[in-house]
């Protein structure tokens, strides 16, 4: 299904090649990925990212990615960086994001400009502990696109509605997930 | 009927595992091509009609599409929808038609590969055969997700194949787990009963029963969807994974959607994704799944006024039709506490897998699901499968699917036996 005559920037025949491959090597479709964060002050953090496992080897980006992450002044914080609820939404977007240039490709849809406003509503009443009924994160996150691309509303609604059912961090937000967390 | 005395072992040239429609439909092609058979079926004649299905089930299909080769619908209401004791009469007259030679009350114990074919043990003997039709049927034992072993003690499970009717459930609220054809059905009917139900709704595929005019259905077949090939799908393993369609068989035709459920009085929730701590945990990509369902429901309608179009059959039906999306509920909860007491029951709706227990072949993949090319089993010579999802076309597991694929795949078979001959000989 892959279409020539568009660009997204997206190599949809490696990443359809590779969906092949995998399906007869389950055991290298499974992947880690890791982060380190490493307290600075206050509530200022900075976290790294750079080595993984998957196709049953240890790999690493080309560098090293760093974040800081902060609260603004009106948590009474220094703000070095974004809040890690804002890091969330990073995260939701830029998947989103990517997936849909990707299903963009794979459909034959040239994309002229993507864009996405994110907006998660929180009541601080949870962390600050004041009402156990307010829950700590977000109530509702709302994604919003923008996109201009050479196709119809309904082409490009599904687009985005592909675009979450094959997103990882759609799937991370929207359904729990067992966490562990030790001190060693 | 009586199986061979003592322990001598039979020699027929093919075996079909199940005397339902697809079974008896192959049956109908092997006597065509003068191929020495014999159907062996557990129960009796459409068991799994008599047996495993809910009291006041219909068919999805109109009558006049319950055509089996040979042999159409001949009642007097063509638009009706069948139920399961007319179903089984039909699927018994055509066993009679065809003169079907049908071993009944026989279960098979066991298929393996030998020198030139298969052995079948089955409880009334052995037989040894050429080549062998599994026609068991997709659709033996409910699947029910890991979740279920969260569930906390006090609450009522069920799958699809021990509900019987509402009454026989506990009083208080139900949870119905997945929204397919059976889903929705079964949500509706139990919220009629009195109790507050709440459906767990993941990936699914809404249809209107009528659409201009005309039976849903009757556009998937004269339109050509129905008969869209497996090899000419983009993505087979989604298209032979899809849930049944949010359809019911009703004297008045009428649809069932998610919103007719929610105007009811049905809570919708997102898909049952964790139970934790006694607290069901449901998906908040909820409004995904609808636009999914609706975009897609969209897209297969434009498809049928595209064809009307070309097919200057715009005459015959009504305007084009477009229906409301699904509504949105104005907050879907994210979590019901399992042990409060509001949820007395939960009704796994998850779908179906087939059984192969029996089968000593290694034609499985590793999620247990039978390695075939359009029906033609691999790495097993001889061994064909029919009945399953979208096994040669989208109707496959509709019972009008049945004759295409019947006749396909015996004409395959036909072959092999042919140039198996030939091979012997030379």
């Amino acid at each position: 299904m892959s279409q020539k005559s568009i660009n997204n920037g997206v190599n949809i025949d490696a990443l359809l090649a590779a969906r092949e491959a995998l399906k007869g090597a389950p055991e290298a479709a499974n992947f880690t990925w890791r982060a380190s964060c490493k307290w600075q002050s206050g509530t200022h953090a900075t976290s790294t990212v750079q080595g993984f496992h998957g196709l049953g080897d240890e790999l690493r980006h080309k560098t090293e990615f760093s974040f800081e992450t902060d609260h603004p002044e009106v948590f009474a914080s220094e703000d070095h960086g974004a809040t890690p609820v804002e890091l969330v939404l990073v995260g939701l977007a830029s998947c989103l994001t990517a997936g849909v240039a990707t299903v963009a490709q794979n459909r034959g849809i040239q994309l002229r400009s993507v864009e996405a406003k994110l907006e998660g509503k929180m009541n601080l009443y949870g962390i600050l502990g004041i009402d156990s009924d307010v829950r700590n994160g977000y109530d509702d996150i709302k994604v919003t696109f923008h996109i201009d691309a050479d196709a119809s509303k309904q082409d490009i609604e599904a687009l985005v509605a592909q675009s979450q059912k094959r997103s990882a961090v759609y799937d991370i937000v929207t359904n729990p997930t067992n966490v562990t967390v030790e001190v060693v | 009927m009586a199986p061979a005395a003592g322990l001598a072992i039979e020699h027929i040239t093919t075996v079909v595992i199940g005397a339902g429609h697809a079974g008896l439909a192959i049956s109908r092609f092997l006597t065509e091509h003068s191929i020495d058979h014999v159907v062996i079926e557990r129960g009796e004649v459409a068991n799994s009609w008599r047996r495993e299905r809910w009291e006041s089930l219909r068919l999805l299909t109109p009558n006049w599409q319950s055509r089996l080769p040979g042999y159409p619908y001949q009642g007097s209401d063509p638009d009706g929808f069948m139920t399961m004791p007319e179903v089984v009469e039909h699927i018994s007259g055509f066993a009679a038609a065809i003169s079907a030679p049908v071993r009944t009350g026989t279960t098979v114990k066991s298929v393996r590969r030998v020198d030139g074919g298969y052995h079948v043990a089955t409880d009334g003997g052995e037989i040894r055969s050429r080549s062998v039709v599994l026609a068991s049927g997709a659709a033996n034992t409910p699947h029910v997700p890991e979740v279920r072993r969260a569930v906390p003690e006090g609450i009522e499970c069920i799958t699809t194949f021990d509900y019987y009717n509402p009454q026989r459930l506990p009083r208080g609220g139900v949870l119905v787990v997945g929204a397919s054809a059976t889903g929705v059905q079964l949500a509706d009917e139990i919220h009629r009963s009195g109790r507050a139900v709440t459906l767990s709704v993941g990936e699914h595929v809404r249809l209107p029963r009528t659409y201009r005019g005309r039976d849903v259905l009757w556009w998937m077949e004269t339109s050509g969807v129905w008969n869209q090939r497996y090899d000419e799908i983009d993505d087979l393993e989604r298209a032979r994974g899809l849930p049944s369609p949010q359809l019911i068989g009703t004297p008045g035709r009428t649809t069932l959607d998610l919103n007719i459920l929610r105007e009811a009085g049905v809570e919708i929730v997102g898909r049952l994704a964790a139970i934790r701590d006694g607290r069901a945990l449901f998906s908040g990509g909820l409004l995904n799944q609808f636009a999914l369902a609706d975009l897609k429901m969209q897209r297969l309608l434009d498809t049928f006024d595209d064809w009307a179009r070309n097919a200057a059959l715009d005459v015959g039906v009504g305007p084009p039709e477009r229906f409301e999306p699904t509504r949105a509920p104005a907050s879907a909860r994210l979590s019901i506490d399992l042990r409060g007491g509001e949820i007395r029951s939960i009704l796994w709706a998850t779908g179906f897998r087939p059984d192969y227990r029996w089968l000593e072949v290694p034609v499985l993949n590793r999620k247990g699901e039978l390695r075939h090319d359009g029906g033609v089993v691999v790495d097993a010579p001889g061994m064909y499968a029919i009945g399953l999802p979208v096994l040669r076309r989208r109707k496959s597991t509709f019972i009008l699917g049945a004759e295409d694929d019947a006749r396909d795949l015996v004409g395959h078979l036909a072959q092999y036996l042919s140039t198996l001959a030939r091979t012997v000989k030379t």
